[in-house]
């Protein structure tokens, strides 16, 4: 049989996909060049004028983008670590759970907001936290002052946060619950014969059971530093928290987009995927290095 | 495995099923609100009075979402959206993740496309001149602007390709000394074998297409030809950005403002959500798992 013949099927089946990404991935990129450039929309690419780093060096005079770039890695790493830590917490939790059926039951139920998009989780989130939100009239009930929530840049990354890790965590810690599956049952067995408590167990076996796996997820993590969550922010936030709650997505969407300022805005986008880049380049080389992890 | 029933395990047990229950409640809690708050009468909604319980059920707020001609519009683009973004999603990465499933020795070229791949995903242009570029191809207003930028999705594709490879490798060997070409392979031995990896993937593809508002916002230039989460975002979520706010504007507009029906029109946009979502978890947990981690 002539393996070879099947060659020009293969290609063909790969066709279609490979014309779409190099339309709509590839053919962008060159777009970056409206980064160097003093970009008109009436001219477009070719016509525009040339302007070297003069959008990079504006850049990096801005007060907004030290700002922007301080919030977004910040909410970033506080994201990042909540992530490692509660999703891991609750399916250790859940795990020590011996009642099978209300286990299924509790993980359909945490999955779930992870498939509810921000656009309705932000307006139902929003709507708590109102004046007259639920939140608000039971603090008033309780007797305290009530909180303008969503215009308070002290709060607002931590409103971040723990919604996201609200939405999240139950679907994060689906490769947890794996890992714990994947644990030798024996080995518990063999530690309750030696007289070990369920803590114990818990510290000797479970624990270093895991620890390979937090470890890849936080190296992994390092490449998503600079996405502190688009969707989400974009959502949730108002003109009075930019202060604290803008980060570089929603920036150049509203400098680009909105502002019709492409030439910075592209710039700034170029910088983050550079930098992002890099970052997945380097987390995934330590992830196969050390844990010989591979995408494919 | 034996475990001893001591007391103290038991309370320890009850215990957790009690932290169990608490978290639970907290993950739906929000969703539940919304319901109750779209069942309940518009008064008792604007002045907070509605928990986890309708308050004076009603269902006016369905009724007048049926009479709202750009709800329901935007509602059918969003399905067609998703028939056809999620069509073809489905077709593209079946068709990319078969070939790209064979090893380098049965297809040379394999890695070229992969790493082809890859780039595309880790690294990007930014939003502008994908901008530029869909306004170029004058797909502006037209359902192309939603479904084909994102029509290969590549993290799926492989998902789906280290699935494709977990299945032996004796089955394609048989196969094509059986005569079978690689569609045929393709389509009647590796998809039908796939099927938890497959409803994994397509549930994936369905929930992004159904859920994503920010294209629809920047490729739409009229209101009619918003999908569905697009609308909300501009008319339930976006109005506080757009408003000055100080508190008493805020107030007055929270006042203002239709609560209920705006919960209504969020309880509509979750239910296909709902209703896809318990048929198809129980695979997703196996399928994610099965293609992700690689031994």
């Amino acid at each position: 049989m002539n393996i070879k013949s099947f060659y020009k099927h293969y290609h063909l089946m790969l066709l279609p996909g490979i014309v779409l990404l190099i339309i709509f991935h590839l053919v962008p990129m060159f777009g970056v060049a409206i980064a160097f450039q003093d970009f008109k929309i009436g001219l477009g690419i070719w016509n525009s004028p040339w302007i070297g780093f003069e959008n990079f060096t504006y850049m990096f005079q801005l007060r907004d983008s030290k700002v922007i770039f301080f919030n977004t890695v910040f909410i970033a790493v506080c994201k990042i670590i909540a992530h490692l830590i509660i999703p891991l917490t609750f399916a250790i939790l859940l795990n020590e759970i011996r009642f099978s059926i209300f286990k299924r039951w509790v993980q359909t139920v945490v999955y779930l907001p992870h498939f509810i998009s921000w656009v309705i989780l932000a307006g139902v989130v929003i709507d708590m936290l109102s004046l007259d939100g639920i939140i608000n009239n039971t603090l008033k009930a309780l007797g305290f002052e009530p909180i303008m929530f969503m215009a308070k840049n002290s709060l607002f990354p931590g409103i971040v946060v723990s919604t996201d890790i609200w939405k999240e965590f139950g679907f994060a810690a689906i490769i947890y619950l794996a890992a714990l599956a994947g644990i030798n049952p024996s080995l518990y067995e063999a530690a309750e014969m030696d007289g070990a408590t369920r803590l114990k167990q818990l510290y000797y076996i479970t624990l270093p059971s895991l620890v390979p796996t937090v470890v890849l997820l936080a190296t992994l993590s390092i490449g998503n530093i600079l996405n502190a969550g688009f969707d989400q922010i974009f959502n949730l936030y108002n003109p009075l928290v930019y202060e604290s709650g803008d980060i570089i997505d929603t920036y150049v969407y509203r400098v680009g987009l909105v502002q019709a300022q492409y030439g910075l805005a592209t710039a700034v986008g170029l910088l983050k995927s550079a930098i992002g880049f890099l970052l997945i380049f380097i987390s995934y080389r330590v992830a196969y290095t050390y844990a010989n992890y591979r995408i494919f | 495995m034996v475990r001893n029933k001591t007391i103290s395990a038991r309370i320890a047990e009850a215990a957790l099923i009690l932290v169990m229950l608490v978290i639970s409640a907290m993950s739906l809690a929000p969703v539940v609100h919304v319901f109750s708050v779209s069942f309940s009468d518009n008064a008792a909604a604007a002045g907070g009075f509605v928990k986890f319980w309708p308050v004076s059920f009603s269902l006016e707020s369905y009724r007048k979402i049926m009479e709202e001609p750009h709800f329901l519009n935007a509602f059918l683009v969003s399905v067609k959206r998703v028939l056809l973004g999620g069509g073809i999603n489905f077709v593209l990465t079946v068709m990319m993740a078969y070939p790209l499933s064979r090893s380098s020795k049965e297809f040379p070229y394999r890695n070229v496309y992969m790493w082809f791949m890859l780039f595309t995903m880790l690294f990007s242009g930014g939003i502008i001149p994908l901008y530029l570029t869909v306004k170029a191809l004058g797909m502006f207003n037209t359902m192309w602007a939603l479904v084909l930028p994102g029509a290969v999705p590549v993290f799926n594709v492989i998902l789906l390709m280290n699935f494709f490879r977990n299945l032996p490798k004796e089955l394609s060997d048989a196969g094509y000394m059986d005569g079978a070409g690689p569609w045929y392979m393709m389509v009647k031995v590796y998809l039908p074998l796939s099927l938890p990896a497959m409803a994994t993937v397509t549930l994936f593809s369905i929930v992004g297409h159904w859920n994503s508002f920010f294209d629809g916002m920047i490729f739409m230039r009229s209101a009619e030809n918003y999908p569905l989460q697009t609308y909300i975002q501009q008319l339930v979520v976006n109005q506080n950005a757009l408003l000055e706010l100080d508190s008493t504007k805020l107030e007055l507009l929270m006042k203002v403002s239709d609560k209920t029906l705006n919960a209504a029109k969020i309880v509509v946009s979750m239910v296909p959500i709902l209703i896809v979502y318990p048929f198809l978890q129980k695979y997703f947990i196996h399928g994610i798992m099965l293609g992700s981690v690689k031994e």
